[in-house]
């Protein structure tokens, strides 16, 4: 497929969602794979809506998330009709980013009571959960949507009339910190997502789809559709031949660091494979090749060549992540990037990776070195995530025999009345990635 | 399992014999706590088939379903089992405390294991709706019973609740043996690595008590070769004395049944008294009397909801009832844990261990520093911490410290130097009226000090809609809840 032909394809399907929201009841959902321009769709949604003369409110899930999306909307906005505002409703502990402040026509204030004349206000979910008010806002477009909890959409959903949900179904599930079984099996089940609720008491709700990724290069987009949206799938946007990942310093000798990196700059895949044992979740040596990678990359002068610039652009720290499972092992890899002098390469987990984008992710697998497989390991949704990142190549870290914990530790989570399975199981799906990163194998020392 | 857990799983092994991971008791102990051990019939969700309970140990009585199987001898247990549980709850709710304040203790009932937790559930479910009067009429203990079993087994999700333990998931939260956690589920394992008898290591005498003949399974479910040697023949001999009327004989094979259960169920019972003792012999930590505490104001609310005849707990929870609960558990859980890293250095070890906390020495200290930025000065000493955790804690963020829980602190500046980071904290409350802290309320120089984002301190609930306002999202406004007829005849299965 070409650009082009994705183009057409992404406009006909954001086309055919803003066209139904004319006549839909209640409201429409959007499930969005990963990277297939569910920001965009956000904003020319509440464009949309405040242009046919409604009240728009925006729901997204956390501060970073609102002041993207404000950001977008305001410079939209602008280019709309100059004397449109949009409030940018904070709380007490949020300073506004600058990338909201520097618009003229975005209005911050902590009360909903201030941003009245405003056509389309953003906060985030918790934040909107304090408004009370007896106006109704006629639309709620919710970003994240199946991050969000349904007991925040339970504290929320009295505010708007109809809304569109947009969110990525294969990304992590909301959870909770204690484990109660009490509500399983009831459509309302507060620990599950404001999506599943809502879908389980409006069946006449429609689920759209956007077709095609935008972030994934042709080498992930099959190989992440395939394991995490079996039902669902998506194609890259982009050719191989489009993107490129390259070094402006050629690699010094041999060395398994620079072989991972140049067989991920080849193929969009590596995995960087340490010998097999059992180690503490901060394996020493896993977090410091995470961090070697990420090193190295920059000393090698990495750079991209893709639909956006013809010129190859440098691969700069803010383009790459570490992504991890843990906390404590982004911080062991924060202190040995620093230990290198790698400043400003994004670590972090995959809780706070979700919806964000780079051109290289380093991946510490989260089952590496590991005993045993639990749910919280084998999650689909946090295996997704990692590996759904970046926009030229991902580098597994991982020690040697995950297919063979995998194969120890089957799925047994409880099957309860009324609960769907849920498919892909997180096993299932991590079968399906090792398989296909076995083939990009790299030993190290 | 944490690190610091597996460690001492490690070392339980080595020295053969379980280890302590708590320097303190972090549930409430009774004087008087009610010992309930539970059986069931094999093969059956909820069919009592006996129970031993009381609240003394020299003293236990023993309940037995005849015929587990018949729906009568089903409610002449429960009666009986309501009787003994009922008039146990109401020796705390005698007089009237006086509005806003709590009897001056609460109830609180033991079970061997979470299967005793679950069935008590069942027997709850099983039992609250069923009415005195109308086609199916019980006794009045049987419902009331459901409905205490009931409200136990919901406070037992409640994170900063005592009123209802499991044995072995008490003894776990305070030790470590050399078993699996699935073993850890054996009463008589677990305390057998804790308190092995004399001459034996903790894992010869988990050894022999994983025998069943020797230590019978502390329920809900039966040793398979009882029930096939002993029960049934037992339970056959009774059906068929009832069936032809022959007193004598019903009653010959109900004496044998009632000695064949009192020699499998006493050995639990023993044990649960021991596992009392050894959480009693546990110092308790600070925060144990708080908690219990809200046992106590729970328990006094559920009496006085009772006596204003309130309705059995409805089957499952609307909409915004489960949003509130959840909230409120998630809120508990929040709270204990930070009780449990403020009462407990070893607690605070696992979470200095994973960065939420860390501990060092005082090596700088501006206890007279003032900010001057506002229209009036105020005290705003920093203090600088140097230590060798990991310190998760970014820029502006919110610290406590155990020793001073109240006190306001702010994350200033991180430096990372190698092994060592050095945290600067500004404190902002908790330090007196005056521009000079009062003394004690700001670390000296040198002062070991411990931070952590944990707080202990009562978040407000979050607001929910009323239950008549549920969005379209959920469903709409559920009905209102009644207990209907069904409920009350419904089988018991």
């Amino acid at each position: 497929m070409s650009i082009a032909e994705a183009a057409d394809r992404a406009r006909l399907a954001t086309e055919e969602i803003l066209a139904s929201m004319e006549s839909v009841p209640r409201g429409v959902v959007v499930d969005s794979p990963p990277g297939a321009g569910k920001s965009t769709l956000v904003v020319r949604a509440a464009t949309e809506l405040v242009r046919r003369g409604h009240r728009v409110m925006v729901i997204a899930q956390t501060n970073e998330q609102v002041d993207d999306l404000t950001d977008v909307l305001a410079g939209r906005l602008a280019d709309h009709d100059g004397d449109l505002r949009a409030g940018r409703l904070y709380s007490e502990s949020h300073r506004v980013g600058w990338r909201v402040e520097r618009h003229q026509n975005v209005v911050s204030a902590k009360s909903a009571g201030e941003l009245l004349d405003c056509r389309v206000v953003l906060s985030t979910a918790h934040k909107w959960a304090t408004v009370t008010s007896d106006e109704q806002w006629a639309w709620a477009i919710v970003d994240e949507a199946y991050q969000m909890r349904s007991d925040l959409l339970l504290r929320v959903a009295g505010l708007f009339g109809k809304a569109l949900f947009v969110g990525d179904p294969g990304q992590l599930d909301p959870f909770s910190v204690v484990e109660v079984d009490r509500w399983s099996g009831l459509s309302w089940d507060p620990t599950t997502s404001a999506v599943e609720v809502l879908l389980n008491h409006n069946d006449h709700v429609p689920v759209k789809r956007l077709p095609v990724s935008w972030r994934l290069p042709a080498s992930a987009a099959p190989v992440v559709s395939e394991a995490f949206y079996p039902f669902n799938p998506f194609t890259a946007a982009t050719s191989p031949q489009e993107r490129r990942l390259e070094f402006g310093a050629s690699a010094f000798g041999d060395n398994s660091v620079d072989r991972a990196l140049e067989l991920a700059a080849r193929s969009g895949w590596a995995l960087y494979e340490l010998p097999r044992a059992h180690k503490p979740r901060t394996d020493r040596e896993a977090v410091r090749a995470c961090a070697a990678l990420a090193a190295r990359l920059l000393e090698r002068a990495a750079r991209t060549v893709s639909e956006r610039s013809p010129d190859p652009l440098p691969v700069t720290p803010d383009r790459i992540a570490v992504g991890t499972a843990h906390r404590d092992q982004a911080t062991a890899v924060r202190a040995a990037l620093a230990e290198l002098g790698a400043e400003g390469v994004t670590v972090d987990t995959a809780n706070r990776l979700q919806g964000r984008e780079f051109d290289v992710t380093i991946v510490l697998h989260p089952l590496s070195g590991r005993r045993d497989a639990t749910a919280f390991h084998l999650e689909a949704g946090r295996l997704c995530v990692l590996t759904s990142r970046h926009r030229h190549a991902c580098v597994v870290v991982a020690r040697k025999g995950i297919p063979d914990l995998l194969d120890a530790h089957p799925s047994v989570e409880p099957v309860h009345l009324n609960v769907p399975v849920k498919f892909p199981d997180g096993w299932e799906a991590q079968q399906a990635i090792m398989a296909h990163l076995e083939r990009h194998r790299v030993a190290a020392p | 399992m944490t690190t610091l857990t597996s460690l001492a799983k490690v070392e339980a092994i080595a020295l053969d014999r379980a280890q302590l991971i708590r320097t303190v008791r972090h549930v409430h102990v009774s004087p008087r706590p009610l010992i309930f051990v539970p059986l069931q019939l094999a093969g059956e969700a909820c069919a009592p088939l006996a129970a031993m309970v009381g609240d003394d140990r020299d003293h236990e009585r023993l309940l037995i379903a005849y015929e587990p199987r018949d729906r009568t001898e089903r409610f002449r247990f429960a009666a009986g089992l309501g009787e003994v549980i009922l008039g146990y709850v109401d020796g705390y709710a005698a007089g009237d405390p006086g509005e806003g304040v709590p009897y001056p203790d609460a109830p609180q009932v033991w079970v061997p294991n979470a299967g005793g937790m679950k069935f008590a559930e069942l027997l709850g479910r099983s039992t609250r709706f069923r009415r005195t009067e109308g086609p199916h009429p019980v006794p009045a203990s049987v419902p009331l019973l459901g409905r205490w079993v009931t409200y136990l087994a919901e406070r037992a999700q409640h994170p900063l609740s005592s009123l209802f333990l499991s044995a072995t998931q008490a003894l776990t939260a305070h030790w470590a043996t050399g078993q699996s956690a699935t073993e850890d589920q054996n009463l008589a394992t677990l305390l057998a690595w804790i308190a092995p008898p004399p001459g034996q290591t903790g894992a010869q005498a988990a050894l022999l008590a994983e025998n069943p003949a020797r230590c019978p399974p502390a329920g809900p479910v039966t040793d398979p070769d009882f029930d096939r040697d002993v029960l049934e023949g037992l339970i056959k001999a009774i059906v068929a004395a009832r069936q032809s009327g022959d007193a004598a004989a019903r009653e010959r094979a109900q004496a044998l049944m009632a000695r064949e259960l009192h020699s499998v169920l006493k050995p639990t019972w023993d044990l649960m008294w021991q596992a009392v003792d050894l959480l009693r012999s546990l110092p308790p930590g600070d925060h144990v009397a708080e908690r219990w505490k809200t046992d106590r104001f729970s328990f006094t609310g559920y009496v006085r909801y009772l006596q204003e005849g309130g309705v059995p707990q409805a089957r499952r929870d609307a909409a915004v009832d489960a949003a509130r609960r959840l909230a409120r558990l998630e809120n508990e859980a929040q709270q204990l844990a930070a009780h449990m890293a403020y009462d407990d250095p070893l607690v605070m070890a696992e979470y200095r261990m994973t960065g939420d906390a860390f501990a060092g020495p005082v090596v700088r200290a501006e206890p007279d520093r003032l900010d001057e930025t506002g229209k009036r000065a105020r005290l705003r000493p920093w203090i600088t911490v140097e230590t060798t955790d990991d310190v998760l804690a970014e820029l502006g963020a919110d610290l406590r410290s155990p020793a001073r829980p109240a006190q306001q602190a702010r994350v200033i500046e991180v430096e990372r130097a190698g092994e060592r980071t050095r945290v600067t904290i500004e404190l902002q409350s908790g330090m007196g009226r005056k521009l000079v802290p009062e003394p004690g309320s700001v670390p000296g120089l040198g002062d070991v000090v411990c931070y952590t984002t944990f707080k202990a301190e009562f978040q407000p609930p979050p607001k929910f809609p009323d239950r008549e306002d549920t969005p379209w999202t959920h469903g709409g406004p559920p009905p209102e809840y009644v207990p209907r007829d069904e409920e009350a005849a419904e089988e018991w299965e």
